[in-house]
């Protein structure tokens, strides 16, 4: 067994390549550990290698990640692409299989870049194929150039809706309509925070320069649509919905659904770091400092898994949290921790100052108003609302005894799905605030792991 | 409320006395520290196993299992009992030896309920069982029941005769008043004539409220379950040596255990999968069955359980405070005897004593003169309840 990391960095996205070349730059053993093939995260997914043209689909904002993830390869921090990470214990042990091979890497400290996933947003017939997140179809549009050759509807909220419709129009898809499933009046409340969100650099003329592109292109866009609805026998066929009180019907081959973003929780939760509700993003977030530092010592956060805050300030938040733990490891002392930490500091407060508007801007709409009886809450073991409104009305009041009864969770995805719009569901059956509801416990491992690797699994003592 | 007994302790043994006390009229209260099955009752590998179950608690479990047999008219519910036989693989000559040994013992106590099988009948029930297995020794009425269901139903049981559960209640001090015992918890005090101790891992601090010394060790046992794969075992499958444990549940899902420890806090009511012990638990279920070694793992998890210095449980009344009954301690094993330890404190705490045969698990016979000496009964193999530590 090799000798601990100083630093383990889980996740190659802005924030994780961010501080490991910060980390690496300052003299410390830094092991970078990601499942993705090259790095670059969900934002900059393949961007040192992407095969689509430099100047086309996609814009500045994907290339620019170039330059860091070019830098984290030549930083002689040990990257470690195809990791795929499925446990992390208190003691900074880190189960990873690599290769078919599992093993426990140890580090000394380790810092948490896992960043963002989608807002699970379930709705009657999400499980139909032909239905995925916008996130994934732009995975697959980074990383492998597949643009969807047929017709596609895109519904929900946020700016990654409008960057994946922007770049799917410009790649040449057939947009039939862009369903805006914002509640109504959000952009009037989010009006009132304008003023501070020009302090913050960038981000109000890319969302102008998308808003244009997509009116450009004259794609259909319904505002207010509700009570949405995918429909098909064996694969989607239409997309229904309710927009200015008519009922609408549209006939769709790819029906792309995304409702903004929340942080990817599952080892803040496996290690019980203490968690506090977000009362405008809608989400559960770990309790971290401006460094990054949770209640577990040699545990830190950075990026969008630290609370949501965007891919530029994730570079800023990584090298913060990387130049802390240089400090936590002796490497540095605190005044040269600050000292090195000024830009970056600065800059993050800049960035700060544009999350009231594009939170309440971009508000989610409630899954809760649409859900049916038969709406399929936890795909894995096919449990859907009505079994959990059951299991409620007969005593559960915690997601943990709903999941007991029903299985709502227990099934190969750990709950990544289910795990918030369970308690959301627990909370409104039970009549508690959603922020009184906690998610339910999870259990390592939190990713593929076969009995035969757990079976040969690599430790110190057998070393 | 002024209930007739409080438990301590809402777990399959808590609400199993729970539903037997109010059956029979009591006003009961049950306290929970944290939720109902938290750990024990929720980390359970579910075994309905007489197979090489020490000597003294067969009678138990003999009783127990005409109780699982009846429990959809008891609770309800038939609590995922599945009497689909449970089988220890033998490799070796000395395997084979020990199980000779062990069926001559228990015919000897007068049971029939273990039978050896050779390779032939072995590989009739277990067709996928790897070469070099030689044989073993089967209950073929035993199996396994599902212990969150279990709970649930006898909680549930109560409830409609009239038990009250306080969860996430800690109890913090006991005393002796004019109306019997006097229950301090984190909700307020409650007083009852009697006082049932099912406090499980804690059993012996709410022992020490009442001035006794009870030694106790609380471990954390791993349980580990894989997706769904095709069915290809039928009986609950250990071994005569190794620690092996695995069944496959109706929904295709193969369950893991073994007593492969992680680490207990009993402090916090909190436990945690140590990885670095777990190959040698998934190495032994690669032996027995090569095909699983492509299986999925979809979790593991532990819960606290608490062990006795000789693995058998504390059951019986205080030597030292009228009105107090232990029932806790059960070592890994438990789950079987969760519907007859509720009639036996029922007994205790409605007639003063009981038919069944409890000398043995007597809460205060660890308190003569010199150490404890944990692990006693491991040297006598036919008897042991669990294999050896290791």
């Amino acid at each position: 067994m090799s000798e601990p990391y100083d630093l383990a960095v889980i996740g190659a996205g802005p924030a994780g390549a961010a501080a490991a070349v910060q980390a690496a730059a300052l003299g410390l053993r830094v092991g970078v550990l990601d499942e993705q093939q090259t790095p670059g995260g969900l934002l900059y997914h393949s961007v040192t290698r992407s095969p689509l043209p430099r100047d086309g689909v996609l814009d500045d904002s994907y290339w620019e990640g170039a330059p860091l993830m070019q830098a984290l390869l030549h930083s002689g921090a040990e990257y470690l692409p195809r990791s795929s990470v499925w446990n992390i214990d208190r003691d900074g042990g880190i189960g990873v299989t690599r290769d078919g091979q599992a093993q426990i890497v140890h580090a000394r400290h380790v810092l948490l870049a896992t960043g963002a996933i989608e807002r699970p947003h379930p709705f009657p017939g999400w499980t139909l194929p032909g239905v995925m997140t916008a996130g994934a179809a732009q995975v697959l549009l980074k990383g492998a150039g597949a643009v969807p050759s047929s017709r596609v509807v895109l519904a929900g909220t946020g700016p990654l809706l409008l960057l994946a419709a922007t770049q799917l129009l410009r790649a040449g898809a057939t947009i039939m309509a862009l369903l805006d499933m914002a509640p109504p009046g959000a952009n009037l409340r989010a009006a009132g925070y304008l003023p501070r969100a020009l302090q913050a650099p960038g981000y109000l003329s890319k969302g102008l320069a998308l808003l244009g592109a997509i009116r450009r292109a004259r794609a259909p866009v319904l505002r207010g649509a509700r009570h949405l609805r995918a429909t098909g026998t064996d694969r989607l066929e239409a997309v229904e919905f309710v927009a200015r009180g008519r009922r609408r019907h549209i006939p769709a081959d790819l029906l792309l659904v995304h409702v903004g973003v929340i942080p990817n929780t599952v080892f803040t939760r496996l290690l019980r770091i203490e968690h506090e509700w977000n009362a405008r993003q809608r989400c559960w977030q770990p309790v971290s400092d401006e460094w990054g530092r949770t209640s577990l010592p040699l545990l830190s956060l950075a990026g969008d898994g630290a609370g949501i805050q965007g891919g530029w300030a994730a570079t800023h938040g990584g090298r913060l949290a990387a130049l802390d733990a240089a400090r936590a490891l002796g490497r540095i002392n605190r005044a040269e921790r600050d000292h090195l930490a000024v830009a970056d500091r600065r800059a993050l407060r800049r960035h700060r100052a544009i999350r009231p508007f594009l939170d309440t801007y971009f508000r989610p709409p409630s899954w809760l108003d649409d859900a049916a009886p038969d709406t399929v809450l936890c795909r894995c073991e096919e449990v859907t609302v009505g079994d959990v409104r059951v299991a409620v009305a007969r005593g559960s009041r915690d997601p943990n005894q709903v999941k007991a009864v029903t299985r709502c969770g227990m099934g190969p995805c750990q709950s990544r799905q289910c795990g918030q719009p369970l308690a959301q569901l627990v909370a409104a059956e039970t009549g508690m605030p959603e922020h009184a509801i906690p998610l339910h416990r999870l259990r390592a491992p939190l990713r593929p792991l076969s009995i035969g690797e757990l079976a040969a699994l690599q430790t110190r003592d057998a070393a | 409320m002024s209930p007739d007994v409080i438990i301590i302790g809402g777990g399959l043994h808590g609400s199993s006395a729970a539903f037997q006390l109010a059956s029979r009229g009591l006003g009961v209260l049950v306290i929970e520290r944290d939720h109902v099955a938290r750990h024990a009752s929720g980390a359970s590998a579910g075994g309905v196993r007489r197979v090489r179950r020490h000597r003294a608690e067969l009678p138990l479990a003999m009783e127990s299992l005409a109780m699982w047999r009846r429990l959809p008219e008891l609770v309800g519910s038939d609590c995922g009992f599945d009497a689909c036989g449970h089988l220890l693989l033998a490799e070796s000559d000395m395997d084979m030896a020990w199980i000779a040994q062990r069926i001559e013992l228990t015919r000897s106590l007068g049971y029939n309920f273990e039978e050896m099988i050779d390779a032939e009948e072995l590989r009739r029930i277990v067709p996928t069982v790897a070469g070099g297995i030689r044989g073993g020794i089967i209950a073929r009425d035993d199996g396994y029941g599902n212990p969150l269901v279990t709970t649930a139903a006898f909680r549930e049981k109560a409830v409609a005769l009239g038990a009250e559960y306080l969860e996430r209640t800690e109890v913090l001090a006991l005393g002796q008043g004019g109306r019997g015992w006097e229950v301090s918890t984190s909700a307020g005090r409650f007083s009852a004539r009697h006082l049932v101790n099912c406090a499980g891992g804690w059993g012996d601090r709410i022992a020490a409220m009442a001035g006794e010394t009870i030694p106790l060790e609380v471990k954390a046992n791993t349980m580990t379950v894989t997706a769904r794969v095709p069915r290809f075992l039928g009986p609950v499958v250990g071994h005569v040596r190794k620690r092996l444990s695995l069944k496959q549940m109706q929904n295709g899902t193969v369950v893991i255990g073994g007593g492969y420890l992680g680490r207990a806090d009993p402090e916090a009511g909190t436990s945690d999968v140590l990885f670095d012990n777990l190959p040698s638990n998934m190495q032994p279920v690669i032996q027995a069955f090569p095909h699983l070694a492509s299986a999925p793992i979809v979790r593991c998890w532990t819960g606290l359980e608490a062990y006795t210095p000789d693995n058998v449980p504390i059951l019986g009344p205080s030597e030292h405070s009228d009105g107090l009954v232990h029932s806790f301690g059960y070592s890994g094993h438990g789950f079987q005897l969760g519907p007859i330890c509720g009639v036996i404190v029922a007994d205790m705490v409605t007639q003063g004593g009981t038919n069944l045969p409890i000398v043995p698990f007597r809460p205060n016979r660890f308190e003569a003169a010199g150490p404890v000496a944990w692990g006693a009964s491991e040297g006598t193999a036919v008897e042991e309840t669990v294999p050896a530590r290791h």
